[in-house]
């Protein structure tokens, strides 16, 4: 538990990715079965158990503190947890604290009104460190900002780059907590663990975005064209030995979207996109928004955003696997399978016919529907290839809407650029309720710039500086930024009511006074569907 | 027996010992000032005569500069100096180099201004004594229970660890110019840590005080920007407020550290962008402050500044009487206060012609009359 607690800490502090990555190996390398393996569950959230609600620890606190001054403490820290863990008082038991898997164990087997005193027992033989790690367990409250991606990379590490990331990926949803034959096959020490039939998640395969001194090189005569959807891409997996839906990112999102799991009545994997559909129309997607990170649905939910799944590729159909297979033959299996069993709430996204590749330009410049991000291009003859591989497929994006918004607020980044004013709120004019002209925030955006745009616009932010938030600056509304984003859609989340698709900025117009900046209903008058 | 409160009373100007004819730690210029550690808070310059350990004398000329008061007198620990009725000496405080308690003894009663302190060892100065009195002066900084410092060594060793997991990138540790870089240098040097501790170019005129001391700490070198190459996998000290300005450009990937108490609670330590908390403080914790008070025995505690209502009701449940003094303009420099120290407020020369408030009048002479160190600590 010491290791673990040691790990949070640093875990919750660290940005950076690749330090969050070195800091797993290391766990992984100097922590025993099964507590590692434990430690990998909970960090990735695989052990998603709440064994006590938070009134237990209030509770415990309250037999074990004075009340105000746990009300002081509790006003200043602002976090249940943190602050039972602080100011527990300190009891010399001289036993040891108790191992990862030891708590997990006891949590998951003992009776529920054993927990207060068990909890109190292990409290005490625990520093600040491990009872902030334990109350965070206990009530399900673990965030650490560490994807199953970011582990599954760092276990490859941990192999010494002899197995992959990829690969690891292939067996994750094979394999349970503690992990123990993952971590011997990554040591060396045993076997690759067997996946069998189980569902698991395959590694995607990615396009590259197409540059415009790719498009001589093309190809028309082997290039296929679809549309590309602005959902989020799911793998449908069905197995004799069950069903799941899975992110980009292999996270298992089957139990947000039961309507697609129902509908999988079949024994394939394939690739698609999942969207909210309306009588076959693509609603935009901040609707899909709804749908996504929630654990449980509502019916009202399931009702007012349905989804469906626009397929596009298949990987296995039964137990075959089809990713050698080119692009073309893929198709006509997956067209034929669909054919045959004609699953409820999916259909195959069209094929777009075309001749060259100026063709091809003038469909994408007529992508303004709700829904369409641009084309997806595939050569006929590529296989199926994990990761992002050079010349088999691209994404053809429509050209970018802009709008010249007004700097508001800057914020440091990390790592290399942790003293420079790196990632920026911008806003547009609109009627003050006072009568007159304000700003408000329509989006954020880190650099995108060269290092002498970065430069300039950092210098400028520390001579314009009017305010400090913490790590966050607000400037003078003196600074216009052109401000390039995908689509444009309705927000209750914003404060102006809109929110922008993949926001960079452009450009600095230096030459632009900030009252010349463009007002909000100019943007509203992009926003779809509107 | 007089209540130390008749004598001793908190003015606008400081805390006023009026039979001595002095002030403690005076925020306003005045005649004579009894001044307990050189941090900027309670240090200020502009005095006529300043009263202190031969250190933080020492460490508050380097500051200040010569001109700054006065006259200067140095009173070493335990020794006694008679003003007026009132018997004045100086016990250490552990807070950092040359802090001192301030004892006074009047008519048989007396109190004790602990300034800043703290009970956890500290290798670069004298820890503190605790002195039997009627009334405890005392600091709050840190006095809410969750405040429990943990042993500065385990920190050290954190940072250490990290060093080795990360040795490709720089460690950059903020602390404070005068104390916390100083004990976290010796910390270093204490956990075998002999390679070259860079400095930014603020820390470097107080350590070479604390040298001058007979504090010993090691091979400092300036983190310039020629030193760009040596400074990959090294560890450099800096104020905490220029980790996020220009200079720490030269720092290779920077893990940014920060010393101070406050790294305690996680949302203070993520506000400021901080990879590495480190839990060092040179003020005492909340057990530290209770078994203090117990210890010197008081039955009537006054707290300066800090969370004064938990450690008043603390006490109180023991049967201690607690009283808030509210002063203010403490806390501006280390971890008592914000993010930076701020710069000395540059104030006029003092003139001969007397106190700028309504201090009392001068002594004859104007100094500090007879004791056993004479006028001006030079």
């Amino acid at each position: 538990m010491i290791a673990f607690a040691a790990l949070l800490e640093r875990l919750v502090f660290t940005p950076g990715r690749n330090a969050k990555i070195a800091l797993l190996r290391r766990y992984f390398e100097t922590t025993p079965d099964p507590d590692r393996g434990i430690g990998l569950a909970a960090v990735t959230g695989a052990l998603a158990f709440a064994a006590a609600k938070p009134g237990l620890i209030r509770d415990l606190a309250a037999a074990r503190t004075d009340p105000e001054l746990f009300a002081w403490s509790y006003d200043y820290v602002g976090d249940l947890a943190e602050t039972v863990a602080l100011m527990w008082p300190t009891v010399a038991t001289g036993e040891k604290a108790p191992s990862l898997a030891e708590v997990v164990h006891t949590l998951e087997t003992a009776p529920k009104g054993a927990l207060p005193g068990i909890v109190a027992d292990w409290l005490d033989t625990s520093d600040p460190s491990v009872r902030f790690a334990l109350l965070k367990l206990i009530t399900g409250g673990l965030r650490v900002g560490v994807s199953s991606r970011l582990a599954k990379v760092a276990l490859a590490e941990l192999s010494g780059g002899r197995i992959g990331a990829d690969e690891i990926e292939e067996v994750w949803h094979g394999v349970a907590p503690p992990f123990l034959s993952l971590f011997a096959w990554a040591e060396g020490t045993g076997p690759r663990p067997d996946p069998d039939a189980a569902p698991n998640f395959r590694p995607l395969m990615l396009a590259h975005p197409l540059e415009p001194g790719d498009l001589a090189g093309l190809d028309p005569a082997v290039l296929r064209a679809e549309w590309k959807w602005d959902g989020i891409r799911v793998q449908l997996v069905a197995t004799p030995l069950g069903r799941r839906l899975f992110s980009r990112g292999a996270d298992d999102i089957s139990p947000a979207f039961p309507e697609i799991v129902e509908a999988m009545a079949f024994h394939a994997v394939l690739d698609g996109e999942l969207l909210v559909l309306r009588d076959g129309v693509v609603a935009p997607f901040a609707d899909l928004q709804q749908r996504l990170n929630r654990k449980i649905v509502t019916a009202k939910l399931l009702r007012e955003f349905p989804v469906a799944v626009r397929l596009y590729d298949m990987l296995f159909e039964g137990a075959e696997d089809v990713r050698p297979l080119p692009f073309d033959a893929r198709r006509a299996r997956l067209e034929d399978f669909f054919a045959r069993t004609r699953p409820a709430r999916m259909d195959v996204s069209a094929m777009i016919p075309f001749g060259t590749v100026e063709d091809l330009a003038a469909l994408r410049d007529g992508a303004r529907a709700a829904s369409i991000e641009g084309l997806m291009l595939k050569r006929g003859d590529s296989p199926y290839v994990p990761g992002r591989p050079k010349g088999l497929w691209w994404k053809w994006k429509r050209d970018p809407l802009t709008v010249d918004a007004v700097l508001m607020y800057a914020q440091r980044g990390h790592g290399k650029r942790s003293s420079f004013y790196s990632d920026f709120t911008f806003g547009l004019w609109r009627p003050a309720e006072t009568g007159g002209e304000e700003l408000v925030p329509v989006g954020k955006a880190y650099f995108g710039f060269s290092d002498a745009e970065l430069g300039f616009l950092d210098r400028w932010v520390r001579a314009h500086t009017v305010g400090r938030f913490g790590p966050v600056r607000e400037v003078e509304k003196a600074l216009v930024l052109e401000v390039a984003f995908d689509a444009a859609q309705f927000s209750t989340r914003h404060r102006s009511g809109v929110a922008l698709r993949f926001p960079r900025i452009s450009r600095i117009r230096t030459d632009k006074p900030a009252a010349e900046a463009d007002r909000l209903a100019t943007l509203m008058r992009v926003v779809e569907g509107a | 027996m007089p209540h130390p409160a008749t004598w001793l009373k908190p003015l606008p100007q400081g805390l006023s010992c009026e039979p001595g004819g002095f002030f403690v730690d005076p925020v306003r210029p005045v005649d004579r000032a009894v001044v307990t550690h050189a941090h900027s808070d309670h240090a200020r310059p502009g005095h006529r005569a300043v009263l202190a350990s031969p250190a933080t004398l020492a460490l508050m000329q380097a500051r200040l500069g010569e001109e700054a008061c006065l006259s200067w007198q140095a009173l070493g620990w335990g020794e006694v100096l008679r003003l007026g009725d009132v018997l004045l000496s100086l016990q250490p405080a552990g807070h950092v180099l040359g802090s001192a308690q301030v004892v006074m003894e009047y008519r048989g009663s007396r109190a004790v201004v602990s300034g800043d302190y703290k009970r956890a060892p500290d290798p670069t100065c004298a820890p503190f004594v605790p002195v039997p009195c009627d009334v405890f002066v005392t600091e709050a900084t840190f006095a809410l229970p969750v405040f429990r410092h943990p042993p500065a060594a385990a920190e050290i060793g954190r940072l250490l660890q990290s060093r080795a997991l990360f040795p490709e990138r720089t460690h950059v540790v903020g602390c404070y110019s005068l104390g916390k870089c100083q004990r976290l240098i010796a910390l270093l040097r204490a956990a075998g840590w002999d390679r070259p501790v860079f400095l930014h170019g603020a820390l470097a005129p107080m350590c070479r005080v604390y040298e001058a001391q007979g504090v010993r700490l090691g091979d400092l070198r300036p983190a310039t920007v020629a030193a760009k190459a040596e400074l990959v996998g090294s560890i450099v000290l800096a104020p905490p407020s220029a980790v996020g300005e220009n200079w720490a450009r030269r720092l290779a990937e920077p893990v940014v550290g920060m010393a101070s108490g406050w790294m305690r609670v996680r949302q203070r330590a993520k506000q400021g962008g901080v990879e590495l908390p480190l839990v060092i403080s040179d003020h005492a914790d909340w057990d530290e402050l209770n078994a203090t008070v117990d210890e010197v025995g008081a039955p009537e505690v006054w707290v300066t500044h800090g969370r004064e209502e938990a450690l008043i009701h603390a006490i109180g449940k023991r049967g201690v009487t607690g009283r808030a003094l509210r002063m203010l303009g403490y806390g501006d420099e280390d971890d008592a206060g914000g993010e930076s120290p701020p710069a000395p407020s540059p104030r006029p020369p003092p003139s001969r012609g007397g106190g700028a408030d309504s201090s009392p009048p001068p002594l004859e002479g104007g100094g500090w009359g007879e004791g056993p160190s004479g006028r001006g600590a030079r």
